[in-house]
């Protein structure tokens, strides 16, 4: 037994992969197990060829495989696209009648998702629920996490819609018990204790709920759009101004305002949109106004593919926006670090009065982690503003050794502010003054640079000493390199992955990897963006990078082979 | 409060008889009967001469990007209800550069008053043609005269569903202060287009140009029709009105967001936020 189970549930858009994953997903959680699921699916609402895929392990899981152990298609076209999929020895779950497939021909396991579905609930509709009772059976998972589960994600919903699904999901159950042994299919033991099923967008929107984010307004874009739907489920709650803008440039001078005015501010988007906010970046960094900026980024260039993943806008988050300015860059590998990086970056932002950036993508915004509660930490939330009564010579900008002038909030404080995009004195009115201009570029750039440098988080190095190998990443590839590292076998490989990629730690970097054997970058982009930055910044050049472009996450299998064969460019 | 105490000390760096003038000093008078103190009122502006308005006014100024005035104004409103906002914009900045804020601005219809100094061209980047340029002017870029149809700030808002269009003539600053005034009690979206003229780069809508042309709108003229308010906003050529063109009460977003019943945004406690409820 590996201890551990790949499912696939494959289908046009518009079956529900995504809901009965997710139900999946949290059935295993119930058990005690531990999950990660990532999702494939075309920029399309109705047809194509989408799939959920979740993994299951009685050890934490932190990236995808390449095959199945079960597939589960939802339609006829599934089959035969996902067969090249399925894992020897593996089961592939299909409706004979349904699809007009022969009955009894080898391949595949006949399951009357379509008839079971129309018998126990009325409808052909709720076949994907049978197919979540099916494989709750088939993998030997009592029916009660099913059913908790499906009454979760059907919360608020009439109460027939849930005793449907159940009664679906039943049917499942019960056929697949009538079925062959379901020990082949056991994901082992799980390790017990409560988790959440949590994305990086649903991490990212909690810490910015709790770090007290107060005003969000971004434009609708994939895989963005996530955290603004959790953000706005919560905005009533947590008092929160969540605000749809006409454009991306629209949401990043929104929330600049709102900074500006005292709340705490974050717009998200992805590459595209990104684009457009570059001169409100440099606007934030001007006015010293603080703003966090997600990118969660998709291929390029221009619309590239709205729904898959790339880590490309890297060498764009460093320089994004004209002119010289302090930044940080965060790039998260984990929901948790999603959570606590986002933290940071909203205290950052306000304690360097600039705008932080975090870098996400598709893979790690909506692939999904059981994750413990007690793994998403923060520090307690400070604030930096003067509010209330102020000292009659107060000055926005004033000059001093740190950079950082104290900021009053208009309207809170009983002083009157000026802000201004142009080059400004210390008071913040319009100058031309050649020695102001040279001290305030000083202070927003060459001051808190070198303060912020102190603070960037250290890289994460596991078993770096003596490998064979040392593979280097930042953002999602964290899980993939950390499990490959874990389960490497002939080559000792060791990981470092950067949380955060500016200002660099290139000291950190330097001492790890001048001894190194061997190293190579882990990159989702074509152009190994990162060994050009840790050569940029440190002066090593590696080996070589283990890249991929193609619009898919690494799987483990992947870098697996990659490693073996040598496979760098 | 006199218009007086909104005084600053920053050297104005308009040419000597610039329209703007006639609008700080009508911006001035009109804060000064707000009754509202300086450290509660917010000027937002983007760029061109307009936006160098905020810093020759003593109050909270946040001066952005071109074009991108509304939206910072916008955020601020949202985040600090509380404080009064205003907006000194040009018709490049909030009619060309900034188009679709000023569209979807109306559509949000926060309680802001947006000073649009509109002289017809633009003044900044030395004479090139604004929206507001009327057709067959000549300037160094359109050297064959203006070919495009002028954008009709007071139709567009109109149409738009604006609560509150008005026009006023920065050679009236004592009309115009009333219409500011007036503009910062209506509860939404105010717009205010005011006639400018620029001495140095518009030599056709000169300030005779616009006197000879411009009349008060009197209290036969009932701003509460659309439809005729319309017909008034078309008015243009000969006779140009002035006034408030038209206004309606409506539902601000502060009252259909339920902003209104809360307290604003910035002040509220965030030290300790229990996100144990959404842990689920």
């Amino acid at each position: 037994m590996k201890n551990e189970l790949t499912i696939r549930i494959a289908g046009e858009a518009g079956q529900g992969m995504q809901t009965i994953g997710a139900v999946l997903c949290r059935a295993f959680i119930s058990a005690g197990l531990n999950v990660f699921a990532n999702q494939d699916y075309m920029s399309r609402i109705r047809g194509g060829n989408n799939f959920f895929q979740l993994r299951v392990s009685g050890k934490p899981a932190h990236a995808p495989r390449r095959q199945a152990d079960i597939i589960v298609a939802l339609d006829k076209a599934s089959v035969e696209l996902h067969r090249p999929a399925l894992a020897a020895g593996g089961l592939l779950v299909a409706d004979a009648k349904k699809y007009g497939l022969a009955a009894g021909t080898a391949g595949f396991a006949d399951v009357p998702l379509y008839a079971l579905a129309a018998q126990a609930a009325g409808a052909e509709l709720f076949m994907n629920s049978v197919a979540c009772g099916f494989l709750t059976g088939a993998t030997c998972t009592d029916f009660k996490h099913a059913e908790s589960a499906i009454r979760r994600a059907f919360e608020g919903k009439p109460a027939e819609i849930i005793s449907k699904n159940i009664a679906a999901a039943k049917a499942g159950y019960d056929f697949s018990l009538q079925q062959a042994d379901c020990r082949g299919f056991a994901p082992g033991a799980g390790t017990g204790g409560e988790a959440l099923l949590l994305d990086g967008n649903g991490a990212m929107a909690l810490a910015a709920i709790k770090s007290g984010c107060k005003f969000y307004s971004a434009y609708p874009m994939s895989p963005s759009t996530g955290l603004m739907e959790t953000l706005a489920q919560y905005a009533e709650q947590f008092g929160i101004a969540v605000e749809q803008a006409e454009d991306e440039i629209a949401a990043v001078n929104m929330a600049i305002g709102a900074s500006f005015a005292g709340a705490r501010a974050m717009t998200a988007t992805s590459g595209g949109g990104f684009a457009l906010m570059t001169e409100g970046i440099s606007l934030a960094a001007m006015t010293e106004t603080p703003v966090v900026i997600a990118d969660m980024q998709r291929p390029a260039p221009a619309t590239g593919f709205p729904t898959r993943t790339e880590q490309a806008d890297l060498d764009f988050a460093l320089h994004a926006g004209h002119g010289e300015f302090a930044r940080a860059v965060f790039t998260p590998g984990t929901p948790e670090q999603a959570f606590a990086l986002t933290a940071k970056a909203f205290d950052t932002a306000e304690r360097y009065q600039i705008p932080v950036f975090i870098l996400s993508d598709q893979h790690l915004a909506e692939s999904y982690r059981s994750v413990r509660p007690s793994d998403l930490n923060m520090p307690p939330v400070k604030r930096y503003v003067l509010t209330g009564k102020i000292a009659p010579d107060y000055k926005r900008y004033a000059l001093n050794d740190t950079g950082i002038s104290p900021r009053a909030l208009p309207g809170l404080a009983d002083c009157v502010v000026y802000a201004d995009s142009d080059e400004h004195t210390e008071e913040g009115h319009i100058t031309e003054d050649a020695a102001v201009r040279a001290a305030m570029v000083r202070k927003r750039f060459h001051l808190k640079m070198a303060a912020l440098a102190r603070e960037t988080e250290k890289p994460q190095a596991v078993g770096v000493e003596n490998a064979d190998i040392v593979l280097v990443g930042f953002g999602s590839t964290y899980g993939v390199m950390r499990e490959a590292a874990e389960s490497a076998r002939t080559i000792k490989t060791g990981f470092i992955h950067l949380s955060q990629v500016w200002p660099f730690p290139a000291q950190e970097m330097e001492a790890l990897l001048k001894n190194a054997k061997k190293a190579v970058t882990v990159e989702n982009n074509a152009a190994g963006q990162l060994a050009r930055l840790i050569r940029r910044e440190t002066g090593i050049k590696l080996a070589g990078s283990i890249l991929k472009f193609d619009g898919r996450p690494f799987d483990l299998d992947y870098l697996a082979e990659a490693l073996v064969a040598g496979r760098f460019q | 409060m006199n218009p007086e105490d909104f005084d600053t000390g920053d050297p104005i760096a308009w040419c000597p008889g610039c329209g703007n003038f006639g609008i700080l000093n009508a911006v001035k008078t009109a804060l000064a009967q707000s009754g509202r103190p300086p450290s509660q009122i917010l000027l937002v502006s983007g760029i061109g001469q307009a936006a160098k308005l905020p810093h020759y006014v003593n109050c909270n100024c946040f001066n952005g990007l071109h074009g991108r005035a509304l939206p910072a104004a916008a955020g601020a409103k949202i985040a600090n209800r509380e404080l009064t906002v205003l907006v000194a914009t040009g018709d490049g900045d909030c009619y060309g550069e900034g188009g679709n804020h000023f569209i979807h601005n109306i559509r949000r219809n926060l309680d802001i008053t947006v000073i649009v100094h509109d002289n017809q061209i633009y003044g900044l980047t030395k004479g090139q043609a604004s929206p507001t340029t009327d057709q067959g002017h000549i300037t160094k870029i359109q050297s064959a005269g203006v070919i495009l149809e002028p954008l009709r700030p007071l139709e567009l808002a109109i149409a738009m569903g604006a609560s509150f269009v008005a026009r006023g003539f920065s050679g009236e600053p004592e009309h115009l202060a009333g219409l500011i005034v007036k503009g910062m009690s209506h509860k939404g979206f105010a717009l205010i287009d005011v006639l400018q003229p620029c001495v140095s780069f518009n030599k056709v809508n000169t300030y005779q140009w616009y006197s000879k042309r411009v009349y008060k709108l009197d209290s036969s003229y009932n701003p509460a029709e659309r439809i005729a308010a319309f017909a008034k906003a078309c008015e243009w050529g000969d006779r140009i009105p002035l006034g408030v063109i038209y206004e309606t009460a409506k539902e601000t977003y502060e009252e259909k967001s339920g902003l209104d019943k809360r307290p604003p945004l910035a002040g509220a406690d965030i030290l300790n936020v229990d996100i144990n409820p959404a842990l689920t």
